[in-house]
């Protein structure tokens, strides 16, 4: 078969799974639908690599699929761009989305909605690869807000739920406002360069290096005010403070989805995209300077939060969150193949520990609790090993995929030059304890220690949602015990470990400093920290050996062991340091106030806006003043008018000759 | 033509002589004949238009399809019509909508249903007319001959405010219009008696006259579109108007005071247009934005969506004012696709209506654990009005866009809040109505939606998602006749 026939059935394949599940699913039952849908992300993943088989014999692609509309001298076109980075993508996300596919089969099993979650995560899977294929800014756009949309759709799933109809509008809207200026970013793009092609705009882009931008009354250069508006789309879509704060609502989803759309690929479209421009942001080092500090805040202080948090996804989603500054770190640094290659290990090890989460929580009967957990390694052992392997390979455990993914952005970022690097280095490096420390902390409560279920659920209130919809939420009864998943669950578990822990030790030589990406990820001359890199990496096995010598390796071990101490055998510590320092207790369990900020000032802003328009603009100013005004001063004209209708002849002819003589005055006049 | 018959003249004349039909089979006793009648009428109505697309040239911006006869000769009046790129695809629309809405009043409309069917199809003759007439005192005819179907249909069939309503809507487009007789009247001494529009089109102005006439002409169209601050009276009259009167309303009526901007205003008097564009920009903006916050706090569904229509309204006049082919296409695409979004929000909130006889969000609640199909349509109508992509709102938002930024990167900036805004007010009140647990036993009464129901909103779905997937077949058609304008426009018509 033709090449370029892989090329539609990627994408194609999850979508037409889509269309089946969402019209005849309730036709076909549920083991129909999801036979048929599995098979065709099945077969997409199958296309995936066969395509990336072709595109590592050097067969790359770049063409049109069909032309979108015409306007002015513009054409507009739908287009698949196939090179090393997309191919690289394409596998991660397929192969990511059917575990999930398979995984969903044991996890929504009792649900009502089940073919109707095949629907939107086969959409899903389609949106994503629309976008990490496209070959142009349109399209690119397209695949942005469809991930976007099904990310609403899944995050809002339990729609009974008032905390899950809050998360999903929440998470579009805030989404919406990185996307307004992503859109802006793509019209500025559009208006100096003609085309929202890809290649056309690279090849064209260093003649523009030094423009000023377009813009009125603000005198910044065209490139950087281009790649800040792009990145802000970034910052929505990749959950980059302060566009942050809808990630960690979106766990009230399902969680199969929290593995695959809100850990491993939606969030990753941000990182993505800045790789794919990255012709573009190598000729600002201002937007890159901006990147890097945005992604080392993300990393430093959504690590913080959480060391607090007592909900097993919320802990692994600000660590997603954290992980995700890592790689906004890498892109800055200009260190855009370690970016990827983080974002390929993340997904791996991130869907797992996601994964194992919800194998947890199926055993804890959802209950998501870490304080009501305990001792589960002897009830759920495959579980058990693969979440200890997960939190290995985040930590970055020496030959561990996690390992060379980040120890590669701490070097990257420790020998770049740009402005902020030096605060970037000072996160990623004091995060990796943070990380540490709140992943041990996790895995600690939830699988050693004392066995704390089937008590008294006394930390029920602190979250509200939790007693709202009681059948998702019941927790084990008392005396009942956990137990281990069934094999749909945990096969999923035990693919993704694999990769989780040898993917980073084969990958990092040919895929950091083998040329990997060629063409597709372009470095300017005077960014020399991936040759650096390059300079000093002598194998993946003397990395992981000489990492026993440096700082953040001793990091994570202090980290793993404190926590270890705290929480298994002195938990009364961490309870008296809590008390210690309340106040900044107080600042991260409000999430830095971010939540409570927004709320106030932009939701409840808007609608007193609102309001106060509707009132004395349209109700006051328009139509009482203006409209009924103006009706009612005809009104009063015309009652003094009537007067004049009288009925009286001789009335009528005074008021003539009145008029007569007024007109003939008039006229003699001018 | 048509068994012999001139193409345009049939899509006029067939809908208002079904409708006279459809009246003559009388009271209610003889509604299921009004009703198969209107079908028939509506359907037929809607087969004529299709020669205008299939036989359509869309290499050339010259009128096609065009009738000229003689009709009131002493003033050198004709019954011209003609259409081009600009005005063949709202006829269509038209045509189409007028299916719609008998399908839509089936059942719901249960008193005088001859009287409500055959004003909707005299109303799609007439509009039929507004598109396609290339005289201006045709035009005139039309334009005010199709408020009189309108104001019945909210007076007759209307709610408990209709009398306020449908005074407010008649003033205000009645004060409008006569501005424009003025100006035709002038005009006509200007060409040395001449109504036609095309030869209006190249009678030298001077700018002082183009002006006043450009001001004139704005009274009318503003009105019609409507734009800020001439806007009040549409959600008023949506509130009070039963579901196939919005439907007309937003999806039709809306869209000629639009058209008028492109057929009158820009190439009669394009150096006032340029003159005044600023304004103009800024009355759009102003929509944009400031309606966009108004609808936010409704409590009303219908006013919600009368007042994101206003909001995206904005956007045509936006497209249109600031003179290049992504911004004049933009807005063209945005009045195609305005009529599919809002057409089909104003059904699905006449769905909800037909079941609870409210429109107040907050009787409603968890509508999705009753109603999951419509659930699901009302869901892909809402992403839509927030300019999903994929969806046809985005089209012409995308384009609207990308050309305003093209002229200043403010403007581009102020109008781009609408999908922070146009996604709040929308998913918001979506979030209200149908999510969430079943609030009172009133949703937990509701049925899903009915087969007529299904065929309505999927067919209206064809098009959105068709539209927002594939627009070039669309842009194609609108194309030569755009550009040819947008060259006319650029041409300076001040006296020498």
């Amino acid at each position: 078969m033709n090449i370029q026939n892989y090329y539609l059935i990627v994408p194609f394949a999850p979508l037409l799974g889509a269309i089946i599940a969402g019209l005849f699913g309730r036709a076909l039952g549920r083991r129909t639908t999801h036979r048929i849908v599995i098979a065709l992300v099945g077969l997409s993943l199958f296309s995936a690599i066969r395509i990336f088989q072709d595109v590592m014999a050097g067969h790359l692609f770049n063409g049109p699929v069909y032309t979108w509309l015409n306007s002015g001298d513009t054409s507009f076109q739908v287009g698949f761009l196939i090179d090393r980075l997309t191919a690289t993508m394409m596998l991660v996300v397929t192969s990511v989305s059917l575990m999930v596919h398979i995984y969903t089969i044991g996890y929504m099993e009792e649900d009502e909605g089940y073919q109707r979650f095949f629907s939107y995560i086969s959409l899903f899977t389609f949106s994503m690869l629309m976008l990490v294929m496209s070959n142009n800014f349109m399209q690119l756009f397209f695949g942005w807000e469809a991930v976007g949309l099904v990310s609403y759709l899944l995050i809002g799933f339990w729609y009974t739920r008032p905390t899950a109809i809050y998360a999903n509008l929440k998470a579009f809207l805030v989404n919406r406002v990185g996307d307004f200026g992503f859109l802006l970013g793509i019209g500025l793009v559009l208006k100096v360069f003609g085309t929202l092609d890809y290649a056309a705009v690279f090849a064209n882009v260093a003649n523009h290096a030094n423009d000023i931008a377009p813009i009125p009354g603000m005198s910044v250069n065209l490139l950087t005010a281009i790649c800040i508006l792009l990145f802000i789309g970034a910052m929505g879509k990749s959950a980059q403070f302060p566009l942050h704060v809808w990630l960690p609502d979106s766990m009230e989803g399902p969680t199969p989805i929290s593995a695959l759309i809100h850990a491993a690929t939606m969030v990753t479209a941000g990182i993505f995209m800045v790789a794919r421009m990255s012709p573009v942001f190598e000729l600002s080092d201002a937007a890159l300077s901006f990147v890097m500090v945005i992604g080392a805040i993300t990393a430093l202080f959504m690590g913080f939060l959480g060391i607090i948090q007592n909900d097993i996804k919320r802990v692994i989603a600000y660590s997603t969150l954290s992980q995700l500054g890592y790689m906004t770190v890498a892109l800055g640094a200009s260190a855009y193949p370690v970016a990827i290659f983080h974002l390929m290990t993340h997904a791996f090890f991130k869907a797992l520990l996601f994964l194992a989460a919800g194998s947890v929580i199926i055993g804890m009967h959802h209950d998501q609790d870490i304080r009501n957990m305990g001792g589960l390694r002897k009830y759920m052992p495959i579980t058990w090993i693969t979440s200890l392997i997960g939190s290995l390979a985040l930590i970055g455990t020496p030959f561990f995929s996690g390992f060379y993914s980040k120890d590669s952005i701490i070097e990257a970022v420790g020998r770049s030059h740009l402005a902020g690097s030096g605060f970037a280095y000072f996160s990623v490096v004091a995060c990796v304890f943070i990380t540490a420390f709140y992943s041990f902390r996790m895995y600690f409560l939830v699988f050693h220690g004392k066995e704390r279920f089937g008590g008294h659920h006394d930390h029920q209130e602190d979250h509200a949602d939790e007693e709202v919809a009681a059948d998702h939420h019941h927790g084990l009864a008392p005396g009942q015990k956990p137990h281990e998943s069934p094999w749909v669950v945990t096969l999923p578990l035990v693919l993704l470990a694999i990769p989780s822990v040898v993917i980073g030790y084969i990958a990092i030589g040919p895929m950091l400093f083998g040329g990997y990406f060629k063409d597709a990820i372009y470095i300017a001359q005077n960014h020399e920290v991936m040759r650096e890199l390059q300079e000093e990496f002598h194998g993946s096995f003397a990395m992981a050996v000489h990492a026993f010598s440096s700082l953040p390796l001793w990091l994570a071990v202090a980290g793993v062991v404190i926590s270890g101490y705290f929480y298994l055998m002195r938990p009364d510590i961490p309870a008296a340091l809590q008390k210690r320092f309340h106040g900044i207790y107080v600042l991260l369990d409000n999430k830095y106030y971010f939540d409570r900020f927004n709320d106030w000032f932009f939701a409840g802003g808007a609608r007193m806006l609102s309001r106060f328009l509707g009132d004395a603009g349209d109700k006051f100013l328009i139509d009482g003043l203006v409209v009924n005004g103006s009706a009612g001063l005809v009104g009063r004209f015309s009652g003094v008018v009537r007067r004049f209708q009288t009925g009286y002849i001789y009335h009528y002819a005074f008021t003539m000759i009145v008029g007569v003589f007024v007109l003939l005055s008039i006229r003699n006049w001018f | 033509m048509i068994f012999g018959l001139p193409v345009i003249s049939v899509a006029i004349w067939l809908p208002i002589i079904f409708g006279i039909l459809v009246l003559a089979t009388g009271d209610d006793k003889n509604a299921s004949l009004a009703r198969l009648l209107a079908l028939v009428g509506s359907l037929l109505g809607f087969a004529v238009t299709l020669p205008l697309y299939t036989g359509f040239n869309t290499t050339t911006s010259a009128m096609q399809f065009v009738e000229l006869h003689d009709w009131i000769a002493r003033f050198n009046i004709h019954y011209h019509l003609g259409v081009d790129g600009i005005s063949m695809l709202f006829v269509l629309l038209n045509s189409f909508f007028t299916v719609i809405v008998v399908i839509a009043g089936w059942r719901v409309i249960e008193k005088r249903v001859s009287q409500y069917m055959a004003a909707f199809l005299v109303m799609s003759g007439i509009v039929n007319g507004v598109f396609a007439a290339l005289d201006s005192i045709l035009f005139y005819v039309f334009w005010e001959a199709m408020l009189i179907p309108m104001f019945i249909i909210i007076g007759v069939w209307g709610g408990p405010n209709r009398i306020y309503a449908t005074m407010k809507f008649f003033l205000y487009t009645l004060l409008g219009s006569l501005l424009m007789l003025v100006a035709l009247i002038y005009l006509y001494n200007l060409t040395g008696g001449s109504f036609s529009i095309l030869d209006f089109q190249k009678v030298a102005i001077p700018m002082n006259a183009q002006i006043l006439i450009f001001i004139a002409f704005f009274f009318a169209f503003a009105v019609k579109v409507p734009m800020f601050p001439v806007h009040t009276w549409l959600p008023d009259a949506h509130v009070e108007a039963p579901t196939g009167g919005s439907v007309i309303l937003a999806a039709i009526m809306l869209k000629v005071g639009a058209y008028g901007f492109l057929r009158f205003s820009m190439p009669i008097t394009p150096d006032a247009s340029h003159k005044l564009a600023g304004i103009m920009i800024a009355l759009s903006l102003i929509a944009i934005i400031y309606i966009g916050l108004v609808a936010l706090m409704q409590s009303d569904m219908k006013k919600l969506v009368a007042y994101s229509s206003i909001s995206h309204m904005g956007f045509v006049t936006l497209g249109l004012f600031i003179f290049n082919a992504y911004g004049m296409e933009g807005a063209l695409l945005q009045m195609l696709s305005h009529g599919f979004v809002a057409g089909a929000l104003f059904l699905c909130i006449g769905v909800l209506y037909d079941r609870m006889h409210s429109r107040k969000i907050a009787d409603y609640g968890g509508v999705v654990n009753k109603m999951p199909v419509f659930a699901a349509f009302f869901m892909l109508f809402a992403m839509a009005n927030s300019g999903l992509p994929g969806t046809s709102a985005f089209v012409g938002e995308f384009m609207v866009l990308m050309g305003t930024i093209r002229v200043n990167f403010w403007y581009a900036f102020a109008a781009a809040t609408t999908l922070i805004f146009g996604a709040a007010y929308t998913l918001w009140m979506y979030k209200r109505v149908i999510f969430g647990a079943v609030t009172n036993s009133h949703v937990g009464e509701l049925t899903d939606i009915n087969a007529r129901e299904i065929l309505i909103l999927a067919l209206l779905t064809i098009f959105v998602l068709g539209m927002g997937v594939y627009p070039l077949p669309f842009g194609e058609i609108l194309h030569a006749s755009v550009n040819d304008l947008l060259v006319h426009v650029a041409q300076s018509k001040l006296p020498l």
